[in-house]
């Protein structure tokens, strides 16, 4: 196992008072916690700095600690021979164990192993990171996790868990999933704590996502926005067919019914195509001469407003 | 060797927690419970009710309720006030991802 340098997690000295550890760590917790955090990776930093704090706050932690810590941070860490009996017999796996979980084992009287109370397993939260098409058809996910966990000898060591969870079909981006019973285990008899699953929507090349709903940019050209068209629109569920009525205006919305994601229970949201007028980068010379003809012949006068606000003004001059 | 498929369950409005299981599930006290309802921080089913029963969201805003407590010391007071903020970035958070979903523009 590697050296964790606690202080060098919380940013202060090896001789900090506690008071300048607490406040190092309200400042650290306040930067990174995930419930008021932007930071990307605010929740594994959350973590270590926790992990530091709950060692250094306690003196008798701390002073257990200190006498470890007289290695380098990341050196290889061998446990002192008093620390085997009290974790197994030299064979459990330390790696990854945080130092913190030992602490708390070792404590005298302190933490879960001080008393004979059954207690709730504590609850473990993952990331579900999954693609546009997996909400709409529902998936199993693959989580992976490494749970400290107390064998039935009493020693803590870090295993490694596969669960393999169904997401059930119309999830959200933000949505939280419960797996009952498939957090820490319980102490004591006392039962198992909950999986929580953050439902992570990944960006998909086409479609944007407002809840259920679905949007879509619908370019066409201006003689299909002009004249009508029957156009390819892609959906999840496969392309379909969209009357464009004639004469159709840049940034209006045409609603596709029930196309967008299902709804937990029943329904679905709706899938929206957002008209967008598009251009061609060149112009052939035949499409200059039509568009030259069709300048020529037209009357329309997209400008109307500017002109009587012009007028408007002058007249006030 | 491949895991069983357990079933990943909502956590929404369609689901229902007597208060008992809440405290549990939740890691709060009762008092504390109470107090935060008392606040407006969690509604029940029914606040009328002997028993309250909780749903989902609140399953989520108690937990919510817990880390912050636990994490940066603080007072149930402090709790809700926390959670009414946080209730407000998610809104503006959803606004805002509907209009970026919607095409707006919102660089200029």
């Amino acid at each position: 196992m590697k050296f964790e340098d606690y202080y060098g997690t919380l940013g202060v000295a090896r001789d900090a008072s506690a008071e300048d550890i607490r406040k190092a760590y309200q400042r650290l917790a306040r930067k990174y916690h995930p419930d008021v955090s932007k930071d990307a990776g605010g929740e594994e930093k959350f973590k270590r700095v926790s992990e530091a704090y709950k060692t250094l706050k306690d003196p008798d932690k701390r002073a257990a600690y200190d006498q470890l810590g007289a290695q380098a941070p990341g050196q290889d860490f061998r446990p002192p021979p008093g620390w085997e009996g009290q974790f197994g017999d030299g064979e459990v796996a330390f790696d990854d164990v945080d130092f913190a979980d030992l602490f708390a084992r070792s404590g005298a009287g302190a933490g879960r192993q001080g008393t004979d109370r059954p207690l709730r397993g504590p609850d473990y939260e993952a990331e579900a990171r999954i693609t546009l098409e997996q909400a709409f058809a529902g998936t199993v996910v693959e989580i992976h996790l490494a749970a400290p966990e107390f064998d039935r000898s009493g020693r803590l060591s870090r295993v490694e868990r596969t669960i393999r969870a169904s997401i059930p079909k119309g999830v959200t981006d933000g949505k939280r999933l419960r797996v009952p019973g498939h957090g820490g285990k319980g102490y004591q008899g006392g039962p198992d704590g909950d999986l929580y699953l953050d439902i992570v929507l990944l960006p998909h090349r086409l479609f944007r996502v407002d809840h259920h709903d679905l949007y879509i940019d619908l370019p066409l050209t201006p003689w299909e926005a002009a004249l009508g068209a029957v156009i390819e629109v892609p959906t999840l569920e496969g392309p379909v067919e969209l009357k464009v009525p004639p004469g159709i205006q840049a940034g209006r919305k045409l609603r596709l019914a029930n196309r967008g994601l299902p709804r937990p229970r029943e329904g679905a949201g709706n899938l929206y195509a957002t008209v967008r007028i598009v251009m061609p980068a060149e112009l052939s010379e035949r499409e200059r001469d039509l568009f030259k003809s069709l300048a020529a012949a037209s009357t329309f006068d997209p400008r109307v407003e500017f002109r009587s606000e012009a007028d408007h003004e002058s007249r006030h001059r | 060797m491949n895991p069983d498929i357990v079933e990943a369950v909502w956590v929404d409005a369609s689901v229902e927690w007597p208060i008992a299981v809440l405290i549990e599930t939740a890691g709060l006290s009762e008092a504390e419970l109470r107090e935060l309802v008392s606040l407006g921080a969690l509604v029940p089913r029914d606040p009328g009710a002997s028993d309250w029963v909780f749903d989902g969201e609140a399953l989520i805003a108690a937990q919510a309720a817990r880390r912050l407590r636990d994490d940066f010391s603080l007072d149930v007071q402090g709790v809700s006030v926390a959670l009414a903020l946080l209730e407000r970035i998610r809104g503006l958070e959803a606004e805002l991802r509907r209009l970026r979903a919607q095409g707006v523009d919102l660089h200029r």
